[in-house]
């Protein structure tokens, strides 16, 4: 044993004691994690502090910096709460677990889309992931071979796409709406090939995977995709003002500037909250909150804000999440993670 | 040399001839060239400012004032239980309040939209209203609460009540029918007459309820589209009706199979719409529908809307809601963090620039000092953010988010800019005083504290103002410290208490998608720039004022 992790179980043990002792502490709550998640908090932080609760602190780190934080170990420096646009991953579990954060509550909270949209002065069309791979990605397969990505027009794509050119502003590399976007569009894409180079690759499943990553991951650099930067805002504005441009941010974004930006179709299918919650619209995520429950004996009114944030007048239908932009759950699984959340499940190893 | 110098004064020039008169009108010319560059510089420069401040205002002037609507709330005595004030049900009497206006609408899921007028702040406003005067209770209130955001900006006019239903290129796909005037309009619909050719082959056995009038109708009108690969033109069609049509004639006509027809072939609502009245709109998809308009003009023509200032933008703490939210805890994060600032920044940037100035050796240590002071004022200020994280906040265990830590790293920034600018000024006392002191007997210390340091006040002074005033503007070192958290409440403000920055709110502000933001981010950052023009304007005051010509 190294002397960190000795430290670090003495820290823990201090904290237990003083647990034990019935000491609660003075701290407010501390919640950090994704961005996505980010609004959603801050609106059960207000709402539980104008009920007379200390407002938490809430800290918009990204996701992955979320957990990095969160998994440093138990104790009133680390944050009891993170957001994450994803869940976590197997090596986040392990940090968590080798810094003695082991009891873990995994909450699932809804579901968020990924809007494509255009301004409302350009044209409405409906693109399949697979149309949007082929004008995004930086490799596309032509003829059974990877080369750079020779579209220039989206009529390149398919002739029934508008006779303009492929111009999309989207987020940068560090962003979890990228990462989301890459995922659900490039990789099921990829995937779901059914001819040409990819379905080739698929029959040696190492060979494909490594693939996935370096060939169907990346972004082209040659133009017709610009990396807008974190600031969705700033997208919505861009496209305002070039109607032959398209923009990729998250559904909220869409949701307040419907007077301006239409969405494009993903297979013929709009995004709405109803699409986006049954799964037809087929670019969306779930959204989770990570409950480190050694500390919800000790800092006080968690378990009091972990309720605000599970109610339903806060996460169920017509709730002021879904106000926010929040897709909600259906019932049954609200109730599942309803009652997973206050009695503090202990979630499973991922792998 | 000699012989050059006599030989370029002697006569051999002539200083009238056209080449000599030429090259003096080039170098009056290369002047005036030079002052034209300058003043274009400067008129650059301005245009430039004077764009970002008129688009700034253009966008914030309206976050200045809030549109609020005026409750009649009538404080029953019995609501309220005097030791516990906070508790009382004020959502409800919020409610109550606000359905008054409109005593027609009952059903539960009318009155739950209707209610959706209000701010959600609403039933917390008047809490603190009873909390804070609880002899009012037993009387009827007249409170103006905010109304919720879409309705703020719609009365604001930033957004419309409708929008187009379609969009340009579906505009511009019907214009070529109605050029080729295809469109009739009879008996107040709109109709596009098409041909039709009733494809025997499409009816099987003679049976029209197997045939494929959908594909009949389909291939007819796509006649008028004969280079369109995109197929949204057949969004123009009321296509089942436009099948009904087909039937109907084929029923009536049975002759005309295999022949070619022309129908009056019924268009889609919007179509229809526009084909009529020249524009289809529909109700901005941000509003339920069109009963929310008809409630808020109702509201406006009560007289119970109004656009007070908002001062809620500096009293309030910051929400997710846009018409709730405030600098109040920015501002004092802010002030926390300067003041930390200045009370480390101050002292210990004296301290170094008088030994540096006054007492210091000249050998190599001291030139690497300086270098090195150099050097720190160019380090980009992200890093000090680096360098708080790990040492002030992973090292020494201060708080996250505090002002404390901001305040220490912004020093570490201002530092620089201080030494300077003392060092300038301690320089700029004329030698004479400090050798009249020393001739009189002070020692060092009393020449430097006596005489030296009240002389030079104005011009550290000056630079610490300006040096502090970067600090208030800068941002990156602390989002890497966590002052960007979000703190719904002013309740706990200080040193050690999480809170935000003028910066990270605009930073924070700007990343929201909720329209009422858009204006929030650009008053906040007027408030920003008001205080940095204040905090100048101070420090050229301070110097005009204090300052001694020798």
């Amino acid at each position: 044993m190294n002397t960190k992790t000795l430290v670090l179980s003495a820290a823990a043990v201090a904290f237990g004691s003083i647990a034990a002792a019935g000491v609660a502490s003075a701290r407010e709550i501390k919640i950090v994690g994704s961005s996505t998640v980010f609004p959603y908090t801050q609106a059960v932080a207000e709402e539980f502090a104008k009920k007379g609760g200390t407002a938490p602190t809430v800290e918009s780190t990204g996701t992955g910096g979320g957990m990095k934080i969160f998994c440093q170990g138990v104790g009133e420096q680390h944050p009891d709460i993170t957001g994450a646009s994803r869940a976590m991953k197997k090596s986040e579990q392990e940090l968590c677990t080798k810094n003695g954060v082991t009891e873990v509550t995994e909450v699932l909270l809804g579901y968020d889309g990924l809007s494509v949209a255009n301004s409302r002065k350009g044209k409405k069309f409906s693109v399949s992931k697979e149309q949007l791979y082929n004008a995004l990605a930086a490799k596309v397969p032509v003829d059974g071979k990877l080369v750079a990505n020779p579209n220039k027009k989206w009529s390149d794509i398919d002739k029934s796409l508008p006779d303009t050119a492929i111009l999309v502003y989207g987020p940068p590399p560090t962003s979890g709406t990228r990462d989301a976007f890459v995922e659900l569009v490039f990789h099921e894409s990829c995937e779901k090939a059914k001819d040409g180079y990819w379905a080739e690759l698929k029959k040696d499943k190492d060979a494909f995977k490594k693939g996935l990553k370096s060939d169907c991951t990346a972004m082209r650099t040659d133009g017709p995709f610009i990396e807008a930067g974190e600031n969705d805002n700033l997208i919505v504005q861009r496209l305002d003002a070039d109607a032959n441009a398209v923009g990729i941010f998250g559904y909220s974004f869409l949701f307040e500037n419907q007077d301006k930006l239409q969405a494009l179709q993903i297979g013929g299918v709009e995004p709405s909250m109803e699409t986006i919650a049954s799964g037809e619209y087929g670019i969306s995520r779930p959204l989770f909150i990570y409950i480190k429950n050694a500390h919800r004996s000790v800092i006080k009114g968690m378990d009091d804000f972990i309720k605000e944030y599970v109610s339903n007048a806060a996460m169920g239908e017509g709730g002021y999440l879904s106000e926010r932009g929040l897709v909600v759950l259906p019932k049954e699984e609200l109730e599942k993670t309803q009652k997973a959340a206050l009695d503090g499940k202990k979630m499973e190893a991922t792998n | 040399m000699t012989d050059t110098q006599s030989g370029l004064l002697s006569s051999q020039h002539d200083w009238s001839s056209a080449a000599a008169r030429k090259r003096v009108k080039r170098r009056y010319a290369a002047d005036r060239r030079l002052q034209f560059y300058g003043i274009g510089a400067i008129a650059l420069s301005i245009l430039l400012l004077g764009v970002l401040f008129s688009s700034l205002m253009f966008t914030g002037y309206v976050a200045f004032y809030t549109t609020k609507v005026a409750l009649e709330v009538p404080f029953a005595a019995d609501q309220f239980d005097k030791d516990k004030l906070g508790d009382a049900n004020y959502r409800g009497i919020a409610k109550t309040a606000f359905l008054t206006y409109f005593p027609e609408v009952t059903s539960r899921a009318e009155q739950r939209n209707l209610v959706k007028i209000m701010s959600s702040g609403a039933p917390y406003i008047i809490r603190d209203f009873v909390v804070a005067n609880p002899d009012r209770i037993g009387s009827t209130v007249t409170i103006q609460v905010p109304v919720s955001d879409p309705f703020d900006q719609l009365y604001k006019g930033v957004i419309p009540r409708y929008i187009d239903a379609l969009g340009q290129d579906r505009i511009a796909l019907f214009e070529k029918l109605q050029r080729r005037n295809v469109i009739k309009i009879e008996g107040g619909k709109a109709f596009a007459a098409t041909d039709i050719f009733v494809n025997p082959a499409e009816i099987p056995d003679g049976d029209i309820t197997k045939a494929d009038l959908h594909g009949m109708v389909r291939e007819g009108f796509a006649a008028y589209y004969p280079k369109q690969t995109s197929r949204a033109y057949q969004e123009i069609l009321a296509e089942d009706a436009s099948t009904q049509v087909l039937r109907a004639k084929i029923e009536a006509e049975p002759g005309i199979v295999g022949k070619t027809v022309t129908l009056m072939l019924p268009l889609a609502p919007a179509y229809d719409e526009l084909a009529r009245t020249g524009a289809s709109k529909i109700v901005n998809p941000r509003f339920g529908d069109k009963a929310e308009f008809v409630w808020f003009d109702k509201l406006i023509s009560a007289g119970a809307i109004s656009t007070p200032f908002t001062w809620e933008l500096f009293t309030n703490a910051d929400s997710r809601y846009p018409e709730l939210a405030g600098l109040a805890g920015a501002l004092s994060g802010s002030f926390f963090a300067l003041l930390v600032c200045f009370l480390l920044s101050f002292p210990i940037g004296i301290a170094t620039a008088v030994y540096l100035e006054e007492f210091a050796p000249k050998n190599k240590w001291t030139d690497l000092v300086e270098v090195n002071i150099n050097n720190l004022a160019a380090v980009p200020s992200v890093v000090f953010g680096l360098l708080g994280l790990a040492l002030f906040i992973n090292t020494f265990g201060l708080p996250r988010s505090a002002p404390l830590v901001g305040g220490m790293v912004l020093a570490l920034m201002t530092l620089p800019t201080i030494i300077v600018a003392t060092r300038a000024a301690l320089k700029g006392v004329p030698p004479s005083i400090r050798e009249a002191a020393l001739g009189v007997g002070a020692s060092k210390h009393q020449v430097m504290l006596h005489h030296v340091i009240p002389l030079s006040l104005p011009g550290i002074l000056t630079g610490t103002i300006i040096g502090l005033a970067q600090a208030l503007g800068e941002t990156a070192p602390l989002l890497l410290i966590g002052m960007n958290a979000f703190i719904p409440s002013i309740e706990n403000m200080g040193l050690t208490q999480p809170a935000m920055a003028l910066p990270t709110q605009i930073f924070s502000w700007a990343d929201s998608p909720e329209r009422g933001f858009v204006s929030r981010t650009s008053a906040a950052i007027m408030v920003l720039l008001g205080f940095l023009v204040i905090m100048n304007i101070l420090a050229v005051y301070l110097r005009r004022k204090f300052e001694r010509k020798w």
